[in-house]
């Protein structure tokens, strides 16, 4: 349909940095900031939405060619409610306490607006398999974010990371359990919701000083090559 | 010929950030010393743990955001963020609470927001209110004060409780008990009336805290010359102080036994130290005369309702940040009318 299919790797880089859900386009924050309280919670709720996206992407890219165009969004929500209601139902049947962890948070991905963002802008316009991979790479770069934040506030809150990690991944799970800090008096405010805001702000500033420095030495290589018109002006 | 012209103002105070934040630290100075003598020398170790944090933060964070340090350092508003956080926290609690607690206020509350003049929030009370909801505990085990009960700490024991933690229970007990506020709180909590909780706790004073009210009333001599210097504008505690004392007037009468008087709720806890000291920042209060009367006002009513109605038994921390939030819309509103202008 699109006159200039993306690349394999540009879909890539999009979904999991360049235009990373939680740090770029700041979509779907209020899942993000509310359930990274720990590891744990923030990978389970990113999974979750890998797995809607993988499911939308790919079933709206399928009927892409004979949804009207008039009706696609009402359209499009039902396929997402659809996808979320089987994974919410997957989860309450296979990982019980999780889903009893994340609560409303899972039917919340239906609002999740990187959910219709991706089956609108990408899917309804791609095909079958690069929607899926579209759907899976920027699943995974919020599940990213979801995670790093959910480490950083359960590190810095309680001194742990992946503390229960059996809701998830079963009794071998307790492995992945690091008491990083001992005899630590717990820091209340990196779990409380000003933590989510603190902790995402200083990883977006992160990002932002990450990229400004990349640009930074991929602009002066030409100069310091000397073969640029402004560096012939000069000389 | 043509002659020099120069825009208003033509006369002004010579007023410089050194010298307002200087003059904000000769004002606190009779509090500190009261506090001193009334809850014993580990005011002192605090102030200084606050003002070191906050020097080594401020200078931190100037040479991470490649600033001049000498105009920055030197201009003091840094040791005032620190000073009123020593006042603020309980003189006997951790080192590494008031170490937080400074740092969080200079380097995430002060310059992450853009530094001197650029934030939003106070950054005493942020640092404040940061420990407030994390450590409750510490937060709450205050020093008893001269003359009720128990013992004051020592030099010697304040640095042992200050630096060595809190292990020593005995001790800790001997030396702590429940702030003014805390006590009213927890027993109106269990049906008493305000008259009897009063009658039966040393804590309470002829008019607000024991020993509490002398720092008060020393607090409030350092607002009142700071007010006569424009240091601060009097707008501000005027309204906050008026506005606390009036509505709890209206409940104390409708209500005597549930509600506490209106004396009692401005010489106690962080009134008076609030309305001169906290809400004055001139970067995070309103700036417009009629917007600093309602400012006041505004902090004046959520201490009272958060004090009487809400979870915490003090609130003026909370009440001046939720105003900070809505100086910035009480400035739009609440401009003077410029000379010759139509009224709008």
């Amino acid at each position: 349909m699109s006159a200039s299919a993306p690349s394999k790797s540009e879909i890539l880089a999009n979904g999991l940095w360049r235009n990373n859900t939680g740090l770029v386009a700041l979509l779907g924050l209020c899942p993000l900031l509310a359930t990274s309280s720990s590891a744990v919670n923030g990978l389970g709720l990113g999974l979750a939405t890998v797995l809607v996206l993988l499911l939308t992407n790919t079933t709206i890219a399928l009927i892409r060619s004979f949804v009207p165009n008039e009706v696609r969004i009402p359209v499009f929500i039902v396929v997402i409610a659809s996808a979320v209601t089987a994974v919410e139902l997957a989860m309450h049947a296979f990982l019980p306490e999780l889903h009893k962890v994340l609560g409303i948070f899972i039917p919340l991905i239906v609002t999740n607006c990187c959910v219709l963002g991706r089956a609108e802008s990408f899917a309804s316009k791609n095909a079958p398999a690069l929607a899926a991979l579209d759907g899976v790479a920027t699943g995974l770069g919020f599940t990213l974010v979801l995670t790093v934040l959910g480490s950083l506030r359960e590190f810095v809150g309680q001194g742990t990371l992946f503390a229960s990690a059996d809701i998830m991944f079963g009794e071998a799970g307790r492995m992945l359990t690091v008491q990083v800090l001992h005899d630590y008096r717990g820091f209340l405010l990196a779990i409380l919701p000003p933590g989510a805001f603190i902790g995402l702000a200083l990883l977006i500033a992160g990002k932002n000083w990450l990229d400004a420095r990349t640009n930074a030495r991929t602009a002066a290589t030409p100069v310091e090559a000397g073969c640029t018109p402004e560096a012939h002006a000069r000389a | 010929m043509l002659f020099e012209t120069r825009t208003s103002p033509h006369v002004h105070l010579g007023n410089s950030v050194a010298l307002v934040m200087r003059r904000v630290l000769y004002a606190l100075a009779p509090g500190l010393l009261v506090l001193i003598v009334v809850f014993g020398p580990g005011v002192l170790v605090q102030l200084a743990l606050a003002a070191a944090t906050a020097l080594a933060c401020e200078t931190l964070m100037l040479l991470l955001r490649r600033r001049p340090l000498a105009p920055f350092l030197g201009d003091a508003s840094a040791l005032v963020t620190a000073a009123l956080l020593a006042v603020a926290l309980p003189p006997l609690g951790p080192w590494w609470l008031i170490v937080l607690g400074t740092a969080f206020a200079i380097v995430i509350a002060k310059h992450l927001y853009g530094g001197l003049g650029y934030n939003p929030f106070n950054p005493a009370m942020i640092g404040y209110v940061v420990l407030l909801i994390s450590f409750p505990l510490e937060m709450s085990t205050w020093a008893a004060p001269r003359g009720v009960g128990g013992h004051v700490a020592g030099f010697g024991e304040a640095l042992g409780l200050i630096f060595g933690g809190h292990g020593d229970h005995v001790l800790l007990d001997a030396v702590s008990s429940a702030t003014p506020l805390d006590t009213l709180r927890t027993q109106l909590g269990l049906g008493q009336t305000v008259a009897a909780v009063r009658a039966g706790s040393p804590v309470f004073g002829w008019i607000g805290g024991s020993g509490w009210e002398w720092a008060n009333l020393a607090f409030l001599g350092g607002g009142l010359w700071m007010c006569q210097r424009r240091v601060a504008a009097w707008q501000i505690p005027a309204g906050m102080l008026g506005a606390l004392a009036l509505i709890s007037t209206v409940f104390w009468i409708a209500e005597p036994a549930r509600f506490a008087p209106p004396w009692f709720h401005v010489m106690s806890g962080a009134a008076v130290f609030g309305a001169f000291f906290i809400a004055t920042d001139p970067v995070s209060a309103s700036t417009t005369p009629r917007g600093r009367l309602i400012y006041g006002a505004g902090i004046g009513l959520l201490t009272w309702l958060i004090r009487s109605l809400g979870g915490f038994p003090d609130g003026v921390a909370f009440a001046v940040l939720l105003m900070n939030l809505a100086a910035p819309t009480i400035d739009q509103y609440t401009l003077p009318r410029a000379f010759g202008a139509g009224r709008a």
